[in-house]
Parts: structure tokens; sequence; C-alpha cells
């Protein structure tokens, strides 16, 4: 019984923490209309614009075979923003009303983990309706598959968030986590090109990119091509996470509060 | 369980690189007091704060808060305090509501009196109508009822009020004041408030501790501290100087005497009372008088003016003159 109570006050914590995320989400709507608009501006006109003249891409039309990479930036894009947004809520002291409260470091993290995560799945919502548009088919399976990538690679890049933002105490480091971080991420992944027939210098960079695995895991789901295994795609996803959920908690125990 | 002191402080100490924050200070706060520690910005009484909600590791020292050490139990202490912070740190896009909600489950209130509880914090405050808007728009005294409603909202022992007024407008700051003084009635709270605001200290704290460099350098209810300045002086101008300030001396009720530009100053216990004693022993071309305020009381203890304006009224001029 007394355990019971315990675990519903630790869940409540959590869930509070979850549910001001997901409110300010929906709030922020510039936020959203902003992060929503970008990948498609990538899958419409970077796509068109390339499938006219490229046929690198196993004979697949290239806006199809960009598809998953763009899922997967959304993704970095939304989670990375998310983590490193801990800053702003240092900035103006909702942070500090939260650890002032009888809540640990790491119930801190995984609620605001579990709220990047849940910003990346409405976002990738909308991109598979987009996607539906533009004629690439999901079974059930993949659906379901696509939902497990997302959210591994979304809490591994929030948690990467997350640990920048709380050793960061002004808001121009931001800048440096965009030029230095997200875009190298996505571009590094093979979002935009096949990874077989690198040049070395880039091979070993896409390799020790998190990104390129989930980008490499949905083209075997959805499109059915993939240069790894989904098995070993899934396994390296989950040890990003752990590393950096790890590394994550480590960050936010050590965060001065004040 | 009743303990006589909520609060137990010994000697606390937070150092910087090359700033002392907070020296070695030492103090008890009894249950059920209304406590002030005023003192300049940059005085260490945020520090103060910060350190006893466990938001910051002393340097030295120790404290207990409703019987809990700060440094081994924290998470006992955060369950026993409230706090308001000096700028307001509700959720902007957020309802006053879910605030008080989130709060609510952050502090483990139970589910089944959450909403009871979450009800009364708004009726304390009176935003009851306002509870469904967005905190955007509140106005900044609302954002502070806000913060206090949500300090109290899991029932704690103690409630640190971080600067409660700084930046308000002078009737949002009467009513912030009515409100804490109805608070300090219903509620048996505990009440620790910083401010540099000297007329806040005098009308809701109990007793006051005045801060500066990070010591306590008086400790005293505000009636007694301001009995330190020798109680009321009065300024006159008399018609025959020399000898009616032999006749002066000779007074009971005169405790203190100087002259300042040609006026004759008196420290007196009860000017109401004994300005008309005193004027039946001398002739009296003008008369003034002033009751020291808390602001005179640090002026002399500090030899800085905490207001933001000086004044420069005679009497602080006489408790300069009084100095040297």
């Amino acid at each position: 019984m007394y355990n019971m109570t315990r675990i519903r006050v630790y869940s409540d914590k959590i869930y509070a923490l979850w549910l001001r995320e997901v409110k300010v989400f929906f709030r922020e709507k510039s936020r959203l209309v902003a992060s929503t608009f970008t990948p498609l501006l990538w899958l419409f006109v970077i796509g068109s614009g390339f499938s006219s003249s490229t046929s690198v891409t196993h004979s697949i039309d290239y806006q199809k075979f960009i598809f998953p990479g763009i899922i997967c930036m959304s993704v970095v894009f939304s989670a990375v923003f998310f983590g490193s947004y801990i800053i702003w809520d240092r900035k103006f002291d909702f942070l500090k009303s939260v650890m002032v409260a009888p809540v640990s470091r790491s119930t801190i993290f995984t609620g605001k983990a579990f709220g990047g995560m849940t910003n990346s799945l409405i976002q990738v919502s909308i991109l598979l309706v987009v996607g539906l548009i533009i004629g690439v088919q999901f079974s059930p399976l993949a659906l379901v598959q696509t939902v497990v990538i997302v959210l591994l690679l979304s809490f591994a890049l929030t948690s990467l968030g997350l640990t920048l933002g709380s050793y960061m105490t002004s808001l121009e480091g931001f800048q440096m986590i965009i030029s230095f971080v997200v875009f190298p991420l996505f571009f590094l992944s093979g979002a935009l090109f096949p990874i077989d027939k690198l040049p070395q210098w880039l091979s070993v960079l896409t390799t020790v990119d998190p990104v390129t695995y989930a980008v490499d895991a949905l083209r075997n789901i959805i499109l059915g091509i993939g240069s790894h295994s989904l098995g070993l795609d899934l396994l390296v996803l989950l040890i990003y996470s752990c590393v950096l959920g790890a590394l994550g908690t480590y960050s936010f125990r050590r965060m001065k509060a004040v | 369980m009743f303990y006589r002191y909520l609060i137990r402080i010994n000697n606390l100490t937070k150092r910087y690189e090359k700033l002392t924050a907070v020296d070695n200070l030492s103090l008890d706060i009894e249950q059920g007091e209304v406590f002030g520690l005023l003192g300049q910005n940059g005085a260490g009484k945020t520090t103060v704060i910060h350190m006893l909600a466990t938001l910051l590791k002393p340097t030295s020292g120790s404290a207990t808060v409703n019987n809990f050490d700060i440094q081994k139990d924290p998470s006992k202490v955060r369950t026993s305090i409230g706090i308001v912070f000096q700028v307001p740190s509700s959720d902007d896009l957020l309802t006053g509501y879910e605030n008080l909600q989130i709060h609510a489950m952050l502090y483990g209130v139970d589910p089944n009196i959450r909403e009871k509880r979450i009800q009364d914090a708004f009726e304390l405050v009176g935003l009851t109508d306002r509870k469904d808007d967005q905190v955007k728009k509140y106005s900044g005294g609302m954002r502070r009822r806000l913060e206090i409603a949500r300090g109290l909202i899991h029932s704690p022992k103690v409630l640190f009020l971080d600067e409660p007024t700084l930046g308000l407008d002078p009737s949002s700051r009467e009513t912030m004041w009515k409100y804490i003084q109805q608070l300090v009635k219903q509620e048996k709270l505990t009440i620790i408030l910083t401010t540099h605001y000297m007329e806040e200290a005098d009308m809701l704290c109990n007793r006051i501790g005045i801060m500066d460099k990070g010591k306590i350098i008086a400790l005293d209810t505000p009636k007694n501290l301001k009995l330190m300045l020798g109680g009321d002086v009065v300024k006159l101008k008399l018609k025959k100087h020399d000898s009616d300030t032999m006749v002066l001396k000779n007074l009971s009720c005169v405790k203190k005497m100087g002259s300042l530009e040609g006026y004759v100053i008196l420290g007196v216990d009860d000017a109401k009372k004994n300005i008309p004693e005193i004027l039946k022993h001398v002739e009296a071309e003008s008369v003034e008088y002033s009751s020291p305020t808390l602001s005179d009381v640090f002026l002399k203890l500090t030899g800085k003016n905490i207001k933001e304006q000086a004044e420069g009224g005679f009497l602080e001029r006489y408790v300069q003159y009084d100095k040297n």
C-alpha cells in the first residue's frame, strides 16, 4: 500500500512536468508552425527540385527517398531545440520553482524528456500524413516501428539538448547549438544522400552520428532499402539513448539551481 | 510535532571567490513569527533564503528548517516550505489554475484534497475569478499573489517571501500587504520575508534582522529597534536661545540634546505627550517633531541610506550629527 502511494506520487510528478510541456507546446503557436513548416519546405523544395536531376537513389523518386530523412530532421530540430529550451526555463525562473519542490533531478529530467518525445511525435504525425499525400505507403507494422524509432531518436536528442542546455547560462549559446549540433547532426546523417559510397572522411562522421541509424532504420521500414540491418540500427539507437540519457541525468544532478 | 524554533541557523556562511555573501550568520526563528530580513540589495538576504530553501549549498555552517537539516534532508525541507521568489516564476502560457495544479502534483498533495486546496488558495489571495486566465494576462500584483497561492498549495510550515512587493506600484503594494496580513491571521504560518522597504518590514514583521554585508547587525522588534534612536526627536527654534537651552537641559523628559543650524534638537521619549510640557518652560518660535522610522535606524547602524531617494529630513541629519 505504501509502495503504491509512492509510485502514484512519483508518476504524478512526472505527469505534471510532462503536462506543462505539452500545454506550452500547443500554446506557443509560432514555434509549432515554424517547426512544422521547415521540414515541409525541405521535402517539397529540395525533394522536388532534386527529383528531376538525381539518379543516385535506388531508382526511387528522390522526394520519397528523402522522406525518412525529413522525418528524422524534424525530430533532430524539435528534440534538440526542446532540450536546449531549458535555458529559457531558467531565465524565467520556472525551473527554479520546480527545483525547490520535492522533486528529484532525475524526475525533472524524465518529465522533460517525455515532453520532448511527445513534441517530436506530434510533429512526425503531421509529416506522416503529408507522406500519405505524396504517395508513401505504410503498413500498420511499419507505423508502429516508425513510432518506436522516432521515440528512441527523440529521447536521445532531447537528452543531448537538455545536457547542453543545463550547462549554458545565456541565450547566446542557442545559436552555437544550431550551428554546431543541429545542422551537423542532420547533414551528416545521410538524410539527403545514400551513405554507401561516401569518401572516407565523411563516412567516419556519418558512422558516429546517431541520426544516421534512425534515417537508415526508417528507410528500411518505410522504403525497404537500407545500408544496415534494422536490428543494427535499433541497437545503435538504444546505446545512444542510454548513454545520452545517463549523461543528461548526470548533468541535471549537477546543474546549479540559482 | 511542535518545535519552538522552526528555523535554526548556525554559523551559516556562503563565500564566493571574492565575496562573502553570508558571513557566519546565526539566528533562531520561532514558530508563528513573521520575521523580516531587512537590508540593501546585495546584503545577503536572498542568499540566506536560497540556502534555507536548499537551492544553494552553504560554504560552511548549518541550518535546520522544521527540524530537518538543509543539507542532510533537503527533500523534507522542501516539503516544509513554500517560497515566493523575487521574480515571479509561474509559467506565463499556463492559466493560474494550471500553475497551481502542476505544483500541487509536484508537491505530492493528496489527489483527494487537491481541488479543495487549489480553490482555497485562490480564495485566500483573491484570484478565484481570474483562475482560468493565462498568467500573461495578470498584472504584476496578481502574479505575486498567484505565487503566494502556489507557495501555500501544499500547506507548508514556513513561507519565504523574497521581496514580495519589489517593483509593484504603491496601491498594489498595499493590496499585497493586506493579503499577507490576512495570511498571518488565517493560516498558522511562520513567514520569513526579505525586503529593502522599511515601512514594509515595520508594518508586517514581529521581529526584524537588519543585514549588512552578510551579517545581521541588529535583531529586535521594530519598536525596540526604533527605541535605539532614543525615541522621538523634537526640533525647536527658541526665542531666547541661550537661557532656554539651559532650562531644557534640566527637564526630565529630555533625554538627549544637540543643536543644528540655529535649532535645538531634543531626544524625547513620547513627543506628543511631552511637547506641551516643554512649551510650558520655554518660548518657541517654531516646533517640529518626528518619530524615528526604521530607515533612520538603518542609517544609524550602517551609515547608508536605504531609501531609493534620500529624503534628507532633519531627523536624518540629526542621526548623522548624533553619530559624530
